[in-house]
């Protein structure tokens, strides 16, 4: 898994605004990703992984502030790009970006096809021919009929507007696609066939694919290496097989045991209990503290360091040194008990 | 767990409360609301505080027949060209036009907020019916239809507050109607059916409480075209005959054709029509807030 | 004798028509989101029933409810016909048959504190004197895991997702069904809260005595939850059985490729490329019978002619709604490699 580095982000941190003060929905993430990979990053509701991918595409609202140490794509450093720049050179040429329900957001008075064109020539000098000619062969590449361009997105199905999506991040043939929960809302078959899809263009295409979603399974069956966010931080990032294997932090080993797998109908689901912290204010102890059933006096006192116990495979937990004791406990039902 | 332990509040004391927030939330709408405050102490209190009868011609101090006194300190808000006392006169208008404002508006207010739930809730043929007879008074214009009221059947305030409620009470219902259709397809209202709830159940206890602040909001709209309405009409000379308000000074003041000379006849009963509307007009707003989340500062 | 039974219940929409069309004289174009539906609950029994969008379960799940009419067959709860119950008879039904609703955060009424929420219910029937249904429904606070003290007063904007849920939970256990329908109830949870609220169904189930429909598209979670399974597709059951038999060793082709599609949270599982093709469409005025044909790899001219109905039967318990089902399995064409 060493290919070159196509993105490399270093401590980023985005802060809102709010009648309440200042949130913190991320904090200080570092994570990179190579050509020709995909990269998953998984999480729950309000972890923040959709906030990190709208930063990172600069499509934040008015209320927010991002900084960051440096954010590398393919060498160029892109936090000294001024925002007009980024959307001339970077959005959507280098990096495109498919939102979550963005089977929503196509117009529903204009043709598909006539949308995709339109998109191709706000970036690129194109006539409208050739524009067109790149729809039929990016409708080719996800699996739609070229004569589908003429229709309406109400005469399209749910999972075909998702490909049709998928195609006009693909227009302008970026190095990095972002795919924000790009199935969910769809039916099991559908979501089926697209991830295949996804699976398939990869050989077709060169892009490196984030892939943002909560649900375990899809990541684990796509992604070649997984984040795991939480509370604005990335708890754990490995390669896949190693964070299926032997995962270290113990909300990864919450999130295993809570979901369910056709395959395994005999195991006791544990759900982690209490909820998700409210992000108020710089991280001053682990966002996981109040849910872990782990918790030592250290992870009160200080935001726990990202630390390397493995080539590619991170955790950021004081007890990584313990991680086979607390898979072992983890998988008792008894340990993930209220902590009321 | 004895329920006797659970933390007691009065009903009362919290929505008071709630509203109260809702109302003082705003500075525009406080101020309003203690403008309002003024007016319903001035009309409450008002045979106490007029200082003459607002009908006796009034002699100064020198003992010459006061007509048509600018403001002095005799006469705060200066005389008619009949010697009648101005200050007095407001403040008794003030209580009239209060009375059928609230009257009107409240009246306007139920009738609409009634006929727009129960349109929304039902729809079918139960809706068509109301909203046809809502569309009729619509095109029902007011000021030909008040004229003929009052020439039928004279200038007594009963026909007053009537025609007014009329009128006004049309906007509400459409708008409420609408609010409750909407809510009516959400989840909780499927649930309250899921757990046995009549519907007349859901109208009352289930809808209202989330159209109550659309409905608030109304409520003080309709009270300030109602006075506006009043207002109209007295000038017009269709007010009651009985009693003064401020529209009726202004009717006064055209008959006496002094218009143009006494602009202290003329100012004070404008300044408070246009007071008392736009105080509530903010204090609505405050409730505009709540009823439209969008509204709300972040 | 079952708790529910359902025979040849079909739920029939029409299209709602144009001008133009009304005047073209046409013929009303029907929806027809249920066809032909027979199945059976025992008691302390939980039936999932599973499917895609459009397949019918959800409307199936509210005609079991009471919430809404069959257009054709009946209903039968605890041996009483139950589909066209005239009103002074709904209350009654109102108590066996409870429901709960999918979105935590649509199902509350917003402007009503918890212990309101979940008093409603008995207070709308007036089943218990006013301080008995106080005392009810602060036991059934406590009951699904939220302490009285901290919730009571609470209003719905304040309780986080799986809060939320517990209360909808409380406010249809607190009339003492027989029968708790429930609709997606986990579906707009996060994960990890997830196996804490179906570990309180099963709980309460078992501790209260009712028995559960359970409607989801989610096979792994079902497989979690339900005794036995029904899979629907696009208004007919397809297949039915004891859950693990079904999961296991699925039969009807679309239950077969609705298998495989599910996606494992296991990296090094390589799933079998499912080989029915198409989208599914909108059931109106589908052809006569089965209407997975169009998509089935093993159609013939006999699967477009009629469908077979699946009658739940003791003696044989899985059962699948495909004609060709024996011909397939003894040329062993069905061999796509099951889970």
């Amino acid at each position: 898994m060493t290919g070159e580095r196509l993105l490399q982000v270093q401590d980023l941190t985005v802060r809102y605004q709010t009648q309440m003060g200042e949130t913190h929905a991320v904090s200080g993430v570092t994570f990179f990703v190579n050509k020709n990979e995909v990269f998953g990053i998984a999480g729950e509701s309000g972890c923040g992984k959709s906030t990190l991918i709208r930063a990172l595409m600069r499509l934040l609202p008015d209320n927010a502030k991002m900084s960051a140490q440096s954010i590398e794509y393919e060498g160029e450093e892109l936090t000294r790009l001024s925002e007009a720049k980024f959307r001339e050179k970077i959005l959507w040429a280098r990096m495109s970006l498919v939102p979550q329900s963005a089977m929503n957001s196509l117009n529903p008075v204009y043709r598909v096809g006539d949308q995709v064109v339109e998109a191709i020539q706000a970036h690129k000098n194109v006539s409208k021919s050739e524009a067109r000619e790149r729809v039929t062969e990016l409708f080719d590449i996800v699996g739609l009929q070229p004569d589908l361009m003429k229709n309406f997105p109400h005469e399209f199905s749910g999972g075909m507007r998702q490909r049709a999506m998928i195609a006009m991040s693909l227009a302008l043939d970026p190095g990095l696609v972002v795919m924000d929960e790009p199935t969910t809302g769809l039916d099991v078959l559908v979501q089926e066939r697209i991830l295949r899809r996804i699976r398939e263009i990869r050989s077709q295409i060169s892009s490196s694919i984030i892939l943002i979603t909560h649900d375990i399974a899809v990541i684990a069956e796509m992604s070649d290496r997984i984040a795991v966010m939480y509370g604005g931080q990335i708890m754990e990032q490995a390669p896949a097989n190693d964070l299926f294997d032997t995962p270290c932090h113990p909300y990864t080993l919450g999130l295993k045991n809570a979901f369910p797998s056709i395959r395994n109908l005999q195991q006791k689901l544990i759900s982690i209990p209490g909820s998700p912290p409210t992000l108020l204010g710089a991280p001053s102890s682990c966002p996981f503290l109040e849910r872990c059933p782990f918790c030592v006096q250290q992870c009160s006192q200080r935001n726990p360091e990202n630390i390397t116990i493995q080539p590619l495979h991170e955790v950021r937990c004081v007890r990584h040194g313990e991680a086979p004791l607390l898979r072992e406990k983890a998988s008792e039902k008894e340990t993930w008990r209220s902590l009321n | 767990m004895p329920t006797s332990e659970l933390p007691q509040t009065s009903a009362w004391r919290r929505i008071l409360g709630e509203h109260y927030r809702i109302i003082m939330g705003n500075r525009l709408s406080a101020v309003g609301f203690v403008f309002i405050v003024l007016f319903l102490v001035v009309a409450i209190f008002a045979p106490w505080l007029a200082p003459h009868d607002p009908w006796e011609m009034l002699y100064d101090q020198e003992g010459e027949f006061a007509s048509l006194r600018p403001p002095s300190w005799e006469f705060p808000m200066g005389t008619t060209h009949l010697g009648y006392d101005l200050f007095s006169q407001l403040i008794l208008a003030t209580r009239t036009t209060l009375l059928i404002g609230a009257i009107s508006g409240g009246i306007s207010i139920l009738i609409g907020a009634n006929i727009g739930l129960i349109a929304g809730y039902y729809g079918g043929k139960v809706d068509e019916v109301l909203m046809r007879f809502t569309d009729v008074l619509y095109g029902m214009p007011f000021l030909p239809f008040i004229i003929v009221l009052i020439s039928l059947f004279g200038r007594e305030l009963e026909f007053v507050i009537l025609a007014i409620v009329l009128i006004i009470w049309r906007t509400s219902a459409r708008v409420i109607r609408a609010q409750t259709i909407s809510i009516k397809q959400r989840q909780f209202i499927a649930a309250a059916r899921a757990r046995g709830c009549s519907h007349l159940r859901i109208i009352y206890r289930h809808i209202l409480p989330n159209v109550l602040p659309l409905l608030l909001l109304y409520a003080a709209f309709n009270i300030a075209w109602s006075i506006i309405t009043e207002a109209s009409a007295s000038f017009l000379g269709f007010g009651d005959g009985e009693t003064i308000s401020w529209g009726g000074m202004l009717y006064e003041l055209w008959l006496s054709g002094k218009t143009r000379v006494a602009w202290w006849w003329f100012t004070a009963p404008s300044l408070c029509i246009v007071l008392l509307v736009t105080s509530l007009v903010f204090v609505s707003r405050a409730y505009e807030e709540v009823a439209n989340p969008r509204l709300r500062k972040r | 004798m079952a708790l529910l039974e359902l025979n040849n219940v079909t739920k029939h929409f029409e299209v709602r028509q144009g001008v133009l069309q009304k005047l073209q004289r046409q013929p009303v174009s029907l929806i027809k989101a249920v066809q032909s539906v027979n199945l059976t609950l025992g008691e302390n029994e939980v039936l999932g029933i599973a499917g895609e969008s459009g397949c019918g379960k959800s409307t199936t799940c509210l005609m079991i409810a009471g919430m809404l009419q069959p257009s054709a067959g009946e209903i039968h709860f605890s041996g009483k016909r139950v589909d066209q119950l005239l009103a002074s008879e709904q209350a009654w039904y109102r108590r066996q048959v409870q429901m709960i609703f999918q979105d935590p955060y649509e199902s509350l009424n917003p402007r009503f504190r918890v212990l309101e929420t979940v008093a409603e219910g008995p207070r709308a029937l007036k089943l218990w004197p006013e301080k008995e249904i106080l005392e009810r429904s602060v036991d059934m606070l406590s009951s699904v895991g939220l302490p009285p003290a901290k919730y009571a007063e609470r209003y719905p904007h304040e309780l986080s997702g799986g809060e939320r849920q517990r209360v909808g939970i409380a406010s249809a256990l607190v009339m003492e069904p027989r029968m708790v329908v429930a609709d997606e109830p986990l579906s707009m949870l996060d994960v990890s809260i997830r196996a804490g609220i179906l570990d309180l169904l099963k709980d309460l189930a078992s501790k209260r005595h009712f028995s559960c429909v359970y409607v989801s598209h989610d096979l792994s979670i079902l497989g979690h939850i339900a005794d036995r399974l029904m899979i629907m597709y696009l208004g007919q059951a397809v297949e039915m059985g004891p859950t693990w038999e079904v999961i296991r060793n699925p039969q009807h082709p679309y239950t077969r490729a609705l298998i495989n599609a599910v996606p494992v949270p296991d990296p090094r599982v390589i799933r079998p490329v499912p080989t029915i093709r198409g989208e599914v469409s909108r059931p109106i005025n589908p052809p006569p019978g089965c209407r997975f044909a169009p998509r089935c790899p093993h159609a013939t001219t006999v699967c477009q002619q009629a469908f077979l109905q699946l009658q739940p039967d003791e003696n044989k318990p899985h059962q699948t709604a495909c004609v060709r089902l024996e011909e397939l399995s003894q040329t062993n064409q069905l061999a796509e490699a099951s889970p």
